[in-house]
């Protein structure tokens, strides 16, 4: 089962490195991290997309918050909210394939943000299922470069994911 | 005031009631050390700084309290790790100083730089780099608070050299230290204590296994307590040692891979497990598959990381053992008529008979015996005596055959399993608790281990006696060649030993040979008459074992005997 976990952190050198000790240490594995500055600077907020089945996401969860430096952890698998990912794509591509790529681009809803002779730079933000049907499409065309945050999340209405119990 | 940042390090001390720290100089200390020189604070100058470290985990196990050491960059803070290891293992409240490189040399590979915070990251409860000298008090207030409340454990601080010269405004605090982030629950759901008490009422053949957790609470008396309301049989944990009386009917003995027959047949045969500040070790399983399979699982413990760990536990219940047990047997007295005293009756007839037909035991002929030599230092010291342990077949030895009544009375590296653990552990304990007698069991393996501190113990008159069980040889690892590996003993004899009585006399210190079990008693009569560290070289039987035994990978219950 795939769950993505939110977890406010103070916001002080050396917390990432706690975070990634922890899973490695402990042999969780991660499919993506990505991490932030808050509202409040003093609170930095990461997004951990993490695989496993009940008992080893309770462990996962217990350990992080056993973390010194961990204010909250919340596992969001029944929590209504949004997850976005952003992806930036340099494909290959010359006068005889760009305007089928600005095709699918636009099919895609995603962005041209940079042009040259031989390629071009797209962005996209999405779930994971849509960037993977762009990244299926533009593989033909010779994908250059791939670069993703990574996955973050919030949830929706005024579930607010604040500190409070620990 | 304006104060060095060495200085208030030392009134930070002094307001947290450090009374002695333990540990070495180093060249990136020395703005400490020159504070050190006139404060009144003990210090405790080591050999190796992992000496250090279990002196102030021995310190600790003894008293509660926060044990303190300190080291120097690069590699006095290497050598602090397995010490750091072993507190965190065992949850023993620590706090330790490393010294650090100047801040604007940190990453450069100065000399004697290492990354110390990062080194023992996954091996203290927290650690911090103190990188501007207006933190190192609310960091150092921070550390000790940490260290001791919730699940114990070690905290590192690292103290850059120009830390400790630059200079700011200080101010003692009597405020509560707070971290918004850190928040131990210790009081234990109400409900679930209410669903406890159903489910041990119900049950027929239950056992309480209790492990450190008990000791680190303070504990012991609510837990004997629960056991005599409810005559529930009680198995410790080797952490446990001591937090049960040894004497009571109740009492099962330690379970696991070297446990008695029948704590380990009353684990597997229960339907209700009432785990108490223990974790559901490997050592304490063995095959987890096999475990225990009737039994209903109700597990007290503060880290919820313990729990439903290694097995799915009915009714956990977070929060401090003492405070759970407090309010659980409240409950229980309020419903007495629900345990009866005879409810149990057929249980308790079964432990009987496990009890008599598997007792522990051992070869009783001339020779000189370790098991022997243990039961007569429990007879010398009428079991009140503070022993601490080694690690190998000295510590199982110590752990069988010597009684132990009292919490904090049996220390020993339970979760790392660190030789050299015992000795520098037992100079802590000495410095804690002059007024007791401590003995450190060794092997002639382990004792080599950290044999450098008969020095810290010359020095600074501390009477310790080692009990060398001196078998030429690696024991344990000897003992899993013997039985799994066809004798094929490789590595493990040792044939450049010491003459330990004449080490001991290189240190102004007292050494006597035993080979004889004659000459058992009067050595240690002699030994605790002189108030001064003893080494007492016992040669024991090379190819003597720690029975009984469970196999790795088998259940519990399959268990080696070992004597006919």
């Amino acid at each position: 089962m795939r769950h993505t976990i939110v977890v406010l952190v103070e916001n002080k050198s050396g917390v990432l490195a706690r975070i990634a000790g922890l899973f490695s240490a402990r042999g969780f594995n991660i499919d993506s991290l990505s991490v932030g500055e808050t509202e409040d600077s003093t609170i930095s907020r990461m997004t951990i997309v993490v695989r496993g089945d009940e008992q080893i996401l309770e462990q996962v969860m217990k350990q992080l918050n056993k973390l010194i430096d961990v204010i909250k952890v919340s596992d969001f698998l029944n929590v209504s909210h949004v997850e976005r990912d952003l992806v930036m794509i340099k494909v290959k591509a010359n006068s005889s394939t760009r305007s089928e790529i600005l095709q699918i681009v636009d099919i895609f809803r995603a962005k041209i943000i940079d042009v040259s002779a031989k390629t071009l730079i797209i962005e996209m933000t999405g779930n994971k299922g849509k960037i993977e049907a762009l990244i299926k499409m533009l593989q033909p065309f010779e994908i250059e470069e791939l670069a993703r945050t990574g996955i973050i999340a919030m949830s929706r209405g005024m579930n607010k994911t604040k500190i409070e119990n620990k | 005031m304006k104060l060095t940042g060495a200085q208030i390090f030392v009134e930070c001390l002094k307001e947290q009631k450090v009374e002695v720290l333990f540990g070495i100089p180093g060249g990136v200390l020395l703005p400490i050390f020159d504070v050190l020189y006139d404060a009144p604070i003990k210090f405790i100058l080591a050999r190796h700084e992992q000496g250090a470290a279990h002196m102030a985990d021995g310190y600790a196990r003894v008293t509660g309290e926060v044990g303190v050491c300190i080291a120097t960059s690069g590699p006095g803070a290497t050598n602090l790790t397995t010490g750091l290891a072993t507190a965190h293992m065992d949850s023993i409240p620590m706090v330790a100083f490393t010294g650090q490189v100047a801040t604007s040399l940190i990453g450069n590979d100065a000399f004697q730089e290492a990354d110390t915070t990062g080194i023992t990251r996954s091996i203290t409860k927290h650690n911090y780099l103190v990188k501007d000298v207006k933190n190192l008090a609310k960091i150092i207030r921070e550390a000790f608070y940490i260290a001791r409340s919730g699940r114990p454990g070690p905290v590192l601080i690292d103290l850059p050299a120009d830390v400790q010269k630059a200079v700011t405004e200080f101010s003692s605090s009597g405020k509560k230290v707070e971290i918004r982030s850190y928040k131990p629950n210790c009081s234990g759901h109400l409900q679930q204590i209410k669903k406890a008490v159903e489910l041990i009422s119900k049950s027929k053949q239950p056992v309480i296994y209790a492990g450190g957790g008990v000791v680190l609470s303070g504990g012991s008396k609510q837990l004997r307590e629960l056991a005599e309301i409810t005559q529930i049989p009680v198995t410790t944990t080797l952490m446990g040692m001591g937090s049960f009386p040894s004497n009571s009917e109740l009492f099962l003995g330690m379970l696991g891979m070297h446990g008695t027959h029948y704590a380990n047949f009353a684990m597997q045969r229960s339907d209700l497990i009432i785990a108490v500040g223990s974790r559901f070790d490997d050592r304490i399983t063995a095959k987890i598959d096999a475990f225990a399979p009737q039994a209903r699982i109700i597990h007290i413990d503060i880290d919820p990381t313990s729990i439903s760990k290694n097995v799915k536990v009915d009714i956990p219940i977070v929060g401090d053992v003492k405070n759970v047990l407090k309010k659980l047997n409240e409950i229980v007295l309020q419903e007495k008529d629900k345990f009866r005293k005879n409810r149990l009756e057929k249980w308790h007839g079964q432990i009987k008979k496990w009890k008599e037909v598997n007792p522990l035991k051992y070869k009783k002929d001339d020779k000189l015996r370790p098991q022997f030599i243990m039961e007569k230092i429990h007879e010398a010291t009428k079991g009140k005596a503070i022993i601490v342990t080694e690690v190998g077949q000295n510590q199982m030895w110590a752990q069988q055959f010597y009684k132990y009544d009292y919490p904090r009375h049996f220390l020993t590296s339970g979760g790392l399993g660190t030789m050299g653990y015992g000795f520098p552990a037992a100079i802590g304990a000495k410095i804690a608790c002059p007024e007791k007698l401590v003995f450190d069991i060794a092997g002639d393996g382990s004792f080599q281990m950290n044999i450098q501190e008969l020095a810290t113990a010359a020095q600074n008159k501390i009477a310790v006696i080692v009990v060398v069980l001196n078998n030429n040889c690696l024991g344990m690892v000897r003992q899993w060649q013997e039985l799994f590996y066809k004798k094929r003993y490789s590595a493990t004899l040792f044939s450049g030993n010491p003459d330990f009585v004449k080490v001991a006399e290189a240190y102004n210190l007292e050494g006597l040979r035993i080979t004889k079990k004659e000459e058992v008693e009067p050595a240690l009569k002699k030994a605790i008459a002189m108030k001064k560290t003893v080494v007492l070289d016992f040669h024991i039987e090379k190819e003597e074992n720690v029975f009984p035994m469970v196999p790795a990978g088998v259940p519990l219950d399959e268990i080696i005997s070992g004597l006919a």
